[in-house]
């Protein structure tokens, strides 16, 4: 079989969109639009430190509510802070591949978000990416800075406009999480069926800091690749990866999360649940152990309910050091009969059974996600896993 | 004279459950041999039999369960044949079951599953429901996880307390329940059968209002300690995946007591005892 593979049809995305107008208020947003956003997950009616909103090449909307964290389009940062210059294509490469160097060629989209020092900010910042222009081959550049001690919390949705059919999104991001800091970053990917999607992630963190990832995809897309990397340098840094995936005919999404351990006494967890409905998954992980008192575990639970998906589980445990811990499981299967039996049991119809046993089997408890996110979460869930819908 | 009142009543009453020379397979094997066995509505009938008679094999059977593969004879339950009715029609139609060993579904609670099952449930029936049988903490776990034996017992009984079917199958409620939650199993087996109110704190008196909102058992126990708490109308004793003997339950147990399941088809309380 000839796959698809977007590395060979960069061409046919057109590079130019036109040009987007700031607005001052997220009502000022066309209600499809708006529709779009909140079912990434931003949402105007929430309270948030800040919301970002980039739609195709431009920035829209950008507003920094609370004291201690600054946001601001990534072209602005970069001219008004010398030093981030230290951190800009510092941790990635701008030759990875063919999408870091289509992003490394244009230099004005994306993000920059940082949390002052020891700055705990309440509620979280809001970031969407948006593609409003059928075809186009948007990307974007993010970095992101929790300052030693500080506290932050990113929810970035992704989405494309009702008028989307395809496109390709590149982002590229690179996060700093200083001594001590926590960052937390949600995302969640709303795309429309025939995009291709290329986030390229590497996350750096210090001495105690912590960073908690959380990646949600519930509806199909045509291309999805990403290995997010994080290197815990400093002792006692930790990571943990929540994905949620589900893929429908036609999607392919190959997700991994990838964690050096190198600090002595870091930890790590990763855990992904898939579920295919006709799509292929690749579900992965990779753990290298590369200091003392390592401990570090890699879950991929995968449902397959239709005979045409695919869920390959590839799960890697690299040790490079004597004295550490480190463990995975890995199981893919369809609905355990017994199961869906024993709900049916108690009078609830074959196809409620199951779509309530993969709504549980998705229903991951999250850490740190505000309780309206996990409210959002559960409904797009609900909705893709009802009876009928799978 | 047991006998005869068992009988002579039984007849006239309309026929809630009937397993007509029923044959059952499981993994290519015949554990059920033939079986045949009605349940009058509002009758309590106790299971008997030695471990891997086919006892779970025979309710699980009649609930619908996948594994379990009728290869003859029939099941009906209010005068319809149900032999091939999907699980959740034979839930609906009104038969519960409370498993010897339900399976953990991670992921749903016990709340949703409880108010996606019941149309109409009110949190209050199902808190307080669940305050009753002292299982009110595990309403938001994932069903079954990390509950042990006895525990389980008691979310099961929850779940037919709630579902308030006709026909009520217990599998072993009293297996692994220390004593003081024995007294709650057995008053939530009074309540599913119909036999006490929910609401009411005292013992009812049986009243002949009570006795039309009975509902009908069939109840597999070893110890017939839930016994003490039910009325059981009438035993039968499994063996091999053929029912050897039925009769008055008391006395079916006591002579399993006494002389063990082999000596069982010749007891006294046996009224298969002149066919054999
Ligand atoms: N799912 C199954 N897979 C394989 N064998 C089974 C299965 N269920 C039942 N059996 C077999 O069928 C026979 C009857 O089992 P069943 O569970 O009905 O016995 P039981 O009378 O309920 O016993 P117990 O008193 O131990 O609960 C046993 O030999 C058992 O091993
Ligand atoms: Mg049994």
């Amino acid at each position: 079989m000839n796959e698809y593979r977007v590395e060979e049809h960069i061409g046919d995305f057109s590079s130019e969109a036109p040009h987007h107008d700031e607005i001052k208020d997220l009502s000022a947003l066309a209600d499809a639009d708006r529709e779009k956003l909140l079912r990434a997950g931003i949402d105007k009616e929430q309270p948030a430190a800040g919301t970002f909103v980039h739609s195709d090449h431009n920035t829209v909307y950008c507003n920094s509510r609370l004291k201690g964290v600054e946001l601001a389009p990534i072209s602005y940062a970069l001219f008004k802070h010398d030093w981030l210059k230290d951190y800009y294509w510092k941790i990635m490469d701008r030759d990875k591949d063919v999408f870091t160097e289509l992003a490394a060629g244009r230099k004005e989209g994306g993000y920059y978000i940082r949390s002052e020092k020891g700055a705990k900010v309440n509620y979280p910042v809001q970031a969407c990416m948006y593609l409003e222009t059928n075809a186009l081959a948007q990307d974007v550049h993010n970095i992101v800075i929790a300052e030693e001690g500080s506290e932050l919390n990113i929810i970035s949705g992704c989405a494309s406009g009702p008028n989307v059919r395809s496109g390709l999104h590149v982002g590229v991001s690179e996060m700093y999480v200083k001594k001590g800091a926590t960052l937390s970053f949600t995302m969640v990917h709303d795309w429309a069926e025939e995009m291709a999607v290329r986030p390229r992630t590497t996350v750096v963190v210090e001495e105690g800091g912590r960073y908690i990832s959380n990646y949600v995809c519930l509806k199909p897309a045509k291309d999805l690749q990403m290995y997010p990397t994080v290197y815990l340098n400093g002792p006692g840094a930790a990571a943990t990866f929540n994905t949620v995936l589900m893929a429908g005919p036609g999607s392919r999404m190959d997700t991994g999360s990838r964690v050096y351990l190198r600090g002595e006494g870091t930890r790590a967890e990763i855990v992904s649940r898939s579920v295919s409905t006709g799509g292929t998954i690749y579900a992965r992980g990779h753990l290298i152990g590369e200091a003392s008192g390592v401990k570090a575990h890699l879950e991929c639970n995968g449902l397959l309910l239709s005979d045409k998906g695919v869920i390959l589980a590839v799960p890697e445990l690299e040790a490079r050091h004597r004295n550490l811990e480190m463990s995975h499981e890995a199981a893919v299967g369809k609905i355990n009969q017994e199961e869906t039996e024993y709900l049916m049991a108690r009078g609830l119809s074959e196809a409620k059974a199951q779509s309530l046993i993969v709504k549980g089997f998705l229903s991951l408890d999250i850490i740190g996600l505000p309780d309206a996110l996990k409210g959002d979460i559960d409904k797009i869930i609900e909705e893709s896993t009802a009876a009928g819908a799978m | 004279m047991i006998l005869f009142r068992g009988k002579g009543l039984i007849m006239a009453e309309e026929k809630l459950l009937e397993l007509k020379d029923l044959h059952v397979s499981v993994d290519g094997r015949e554990v059920l041999k033939g079986v045949s066995l009605s349940v009058n509505a509002g009758e309590i009938h106790a299971l008997f039999g030695p471990n891997g008679s086919g006892k779970t094999t025979l309710l699980n059977t009649v609930i619908g369960f996948s594994r379990y593969k009728v290869t003859g004879g029939s099941i009906s339950f209010k005068g319809q044949d149900i032999t091939e009715a999907t699980i959740d029609e034979r839930a609906r139609m009104g038969i519960g079951i409370s498993f010897q060993r339900p399976p953990t579904v991670k992921g749903v609670t016990l709340r949703a599953l409880a108010s996606l099952g019941r149309e109409g449930l009110s949190m209050e029936e199902l808190e307080r429901d669940a305050a009753n049988l002292d299982a009110a903490e595990f309403l938001d776990r994932d069903i079954n996880a990390g509950l042990s034996g006895g525990e389980m017992k008691r979310t099961e009984m929850l779940q037919i307390i709630l579902q308030q079917p006709d026909l009520v199958c217990l599998d072993e409620p009293e297996s692994g329940v220390d004593l003081e939650n024995m007294a709650l199993i057995g008053r939530a087996a009074r309540i599913a059968l119909g036999r006490e109110e929910a609401g009411g704190g005292q013992c009812t008196r049986l009243k002949k209002s009570l006795r039309s909102g009975y509902r009908a058992g069939l109840v597999i126990t070893h110890t017939g300690q839930i016994m003490d708490h039910i009325y059981v109308d009438r035993g039968h004793v499994l063996m091999n995946g053929e029912i050897v003997c039925s009769g008055n339950a008391q006395e079916l147990l006591g002579e399993i007591r006494s002389h063990g399941y082999t000596e069982c088809f010749r007891c006294a309380g046996c009224d298969r005892r002149n066919l054999k």
